[in-house]
């Protein structure tokens, strides 16, 4: 269950991505990679190119299209490999390194393959509202399996669809199932029943809760699961969406509230890696761990693997309970003008199928189908947990950064919350700036 | 009258030129190819960006749409840049500043270790492959190394031997000593975490000094230091009167290479993700203009034009000043 670390990063934030890429640049090649990296549009790119599907009957089929991919990892590239032979269409896979793709989707969608992946939400509404996405309404009335929920996911402002769920990875409270036998804890549900855990764990000399933000994005889902539990999913997708006042009473309660766990962090937050906050959960110097199922990919061990398991965010606002979750989608888009508009359309619907997810997951068994009608019966117990906890929530969050402009929540909102762990006293000064600033975004 | 004495001049001095002139036809159109070509690639990759900077500062654009979709602005970028951003704004400039204090004195040390390595103590070519080390590793890397083995708080070398418990170097952005402005919230200051990122770039840029003072103290003649000594100069005054002046030329360039340094710092801090407190101007520029984010490309070029009037300041006040009255 271990996953590529390369196909980490692309859970996380756009922030991160662009970092990993250039130090990465940086690292290998020094500082004249470094700079050509940072002027060159497509400079660390390595495309390669795959002819993925057996060439049947060409007469008779859609014909070949193409596919932008930025699955590089090497077991990536294979699963998409595999799923893309599944759906029968003749494809040419366009891969390329996705941090790279990442950097430069703004360039390469203007000029895009047939089908592209990325992700759903505010990242993928913003390019649908610009008009470089192809309305696949019509692939989505044929796709069965797909939950109200992923529907609205995959949907621009006007209501179309501009893209197919393939997989997801919710975000949740983790934790080693030996260290809650052994101490007796039980799962807290309510926000009382946290505090409470937590303050007998910090009697225990057990530090509750792993606490990094290392990037300024690891503290972006606790903000998100605050913001969804105290003032629930609406207000969430307003504030998101620049809506709503950032000095209003709701945020201002978000923090407040996140106050009364701060005492139970990690000390020092903000210069810890999300990796070294899984190495504490790991070692048991820390109880519980709000981060994304991909938490796993840290872990080698066969018994640390096996004894790892989450639950979700306790409720704190009885109006909202426990009713929505955070879940990064990943998926597949079509270009506005697509070279073969049928074959684009039958790879969308073959890729939002259960063959292709199935065959996906035969491969790369660390993520969740999309698609509920998918084969769980070899899922392992994470899998198992995260489709049941994003198939009973209400509604599901994406991340900040996929949510709202990845500008403001990278330069803006992560700032913010940086901020706040540094100094939580100085939070009424910190929104006011992070309200004028948001007066410069547009949010379109 | 002096139309006419103008016109009277120019042919003869067209004619002297002409006349002194021992080029061909064919070495000036060499001459213009070897000139041109350069002056061509250095006009279009870097004058021409630069200048669309400018340009672009003044406009709006997502870096998606078709290029006529970016829409003037006027002066709304830098409106906002120093009136709304304006913490993050004078923060960077002052680290900027730090730097170049620090590189300077990071400098002065270098120069006193070279001045130290060439008098041929026992050992000295161990010592200058231990100071020239960090050089030859890329600041992203020196970035690296120091998040990792040195700098972080659960796993680090200092922080097992730091007195008094864990200090977290990489994301501790409180302020070691700062000076109020009237108009800024955050006072302007020295973050803790940067003072640790002084220290990383310390260990590199000193290695980096000493080897071209030791260049350079290898080209000064031993007959000007044995004159002094006969002289009855002390070592102080050999060193301030006869070696410090003779090292002129390197002199010019490492106040280059610290300035340009110190300004245009950017990849150490961006190998550290860039935690509170430690953002200089190069990476503001770079989190608004790059990434899947970069749809603020008026912006992030406002703050690239601040960057670039710091750099040519600089640049044409120490050229008019140093470079013009000496020979070098």
């Amino acid at each position: 269950m271990t996953r590529p670390t390369e196909s980490s990063p692309k859970r996380r934030g756009a922030g991160l991505n662009r970092r990993d890429f250039m130090i990465g640049g940086g690292a290998a090649l020094g500082g004249a990679a470094l700079l050509a990296a940072c002027g060159d549009d497509d400079g660390g790119a390595t495309a390669t190119t795959t002819t993925a599907a057996p060439t049947t009957t060409a007469d008779t089929g859609p014909g070949s299209t193409t596919l932008g991919s930025n699955y590089s990892g090497e077991k990536n590239r294979e699963a998409l490999a595999a799923a893309v032979a599944a759906t029968g269409v003749e494809t040419m896979i366009n891969t390329i390194d996705h941090n790279t793709y990442q950097e430069n989707f703004n360039t390469y969608i203007q000029q895009p393959d047939d089908v592209v992946s990325w992700f759903a939400g505010y990242r993928m509404r913003a390019f649908a509202g610009k008009g470089v996405l192809g309305d696949i309404s019509d692939v989505w009335s044929g796709l069965n399996g797909m939950s109200a929920g992923f529907r609205s996911a995959s949907s621009g402002l006007d209501g179309k669809q501009y893209f197919v769920p393939f997989y997801f990875y919710p975000w949740a409270v983790h934790y080693r199932k030996s260290l809650f036998a052994d101490m007796g804890y039980s799962i807290p549900t309510t926000w009382d029943e946290f505090k409470a855990l937590c303050d007998t764990m910090q009697g225990d000399g057990i530090t509750p809760l792993s606490a990094a933000n290392d990037g300024r994005w690891p503290q972006m889902g606790m903000f998100d699961m605050l913001n969804l539990r105290v003032n629930g999913y609406d207000y969430h997708v307003s504030l998101m969406g620049g809506k709503e006042s950032w000095e209003s009473a709701e945020v201002k309660n978000i923090f407040s509230t996140w106050s009364e766990i701060l005492p139970y962090y990690q000390p020092d937050a903000n210069g810890r890696t999300w990796e070294d906050g899984a190495g504490a959960l790991r070692d048991k110097q820390t109880g519980m761990y709000l981060i994304g199922t991909f938490l796993t990919s840290q872990y080698t061990e066969e018994e640390v693997l096996d004894d790892i398991d989450f639950f979700l965010f306790p409720e704190v606002n009885p109006e909202h309970g426990q009713d929505a979750i955070e879940a990064p989608i990943d998926g597949f888009m079509m270009a506005a003008s697509p070279e073969n508009e049928t074959a684009a359309k039958a790879l969308l619907s073959g890729m939002g199928s259960v063959p292709a997810i199935d065959a996906y997951i035969a491969v790369d068994p660390s993520v969740v189908a999309a698609n509920s009608n998918a084969d769980t019966s070899g899922y392992n117990a994470l899998q198992q947990r995260s489709a049941e906890a994003v198939g009973s929530a209400k509604y599901i969050a994406q991340f900040l950064d996929r949510d709202t402009d990845p500008d403001f929540a990278a330069n803006v909102a992560g700032v913010g919350i940086a901020d706040f762990l540094g100094a939580p006293g100085d939070i009424d000064t910190i929104l006011a700036d992070i309200e004028a600033k948001k007066q410069t975004y547009t949010f379109e | 009258m002096e139309a006419t004495a103008a016109s009277s001049l120019k042919p003869r001095r067209g004619a002297r030129r002409r006349r002194s002139s021992t080029l061909t036809g064919r070495d000036r159109m060499w001459l213009w190819f070897m000139v041109g070509i350069p002056a061509f690639l250095h006009i279009a990759l870097v004058w021409v960006p630069a200048a669309s900077t400018v340009a672009l500062s003044f406009s709006e654009w997502d870096n998606l749409a078709p290029l006529s979709d970016i829409s003037a602005t006027g002066f709304r970028n830098y409106w906002i840049v120093f009136t709304i951003f304006e913490a993050d704004l004078f923060g960077a400039l002052f680290n900027n500043l730090m730097l170049v204090v620090w590189l300077t004195v990071c400098s002065a040390i270098g120069m006193l270790f070279a001045y130290l390595l060439d008098k041929n103590i026992r050992g000295t070519a161990i010592y200058q492959s231990i100071y020239y080390f960090p050089v030859v590793l890329s600041l992203a890397v020196v970035g690296f190394i120091w998040k990792s083995t040195m700098f972080s708080r659960d796993r680090g070398l200092l922080n097992e031997i730091w007195p008094g418990g864990p200090v977290d170097f990489v994301g501790d952005g409180t302020k070691l000593f700062s000076f109020d402005i009237p108009f800024l919230d955050p006072a302007l200051g020295l973050s803790k975490n940067f003072a640790a990122l002084l220290v990383a770039m310390a260990w590199r840029h000193i290695g980096y000094i000493m080897v071209m003072y030791l260049a350079g103290l290898k080209a000064v003649d031993p007959a000007l230091r044995e004159a002094a000594q006969i002289d009855g100069c002390n070592e102080w005054q050999s060193f301030r009167r006869v070696v410090f002046p003779s090292l002129r030329p390197i002199n010019v360039i490492v106040v280059v290479i610290t300035v340009i340094e110190a300004l245009r710092a950017y990849d150490i801090i961006a190998a550290l993700n860039e935690p509170r407190g430690t953002d200089v101007m190069g990476t503001l520029v770079t989190k608004s203009l790059l990434g899947e984010g970069g749809g603020r490309v008026g912006f992030g070029s406002a703050y690239g034009v601040v960057l670039l009037l710091l750099c040519l300041g600089f640049i044409i006040w120490y050229v008019t000043n140093h470079y013009r009255e000496s020979e070098i």
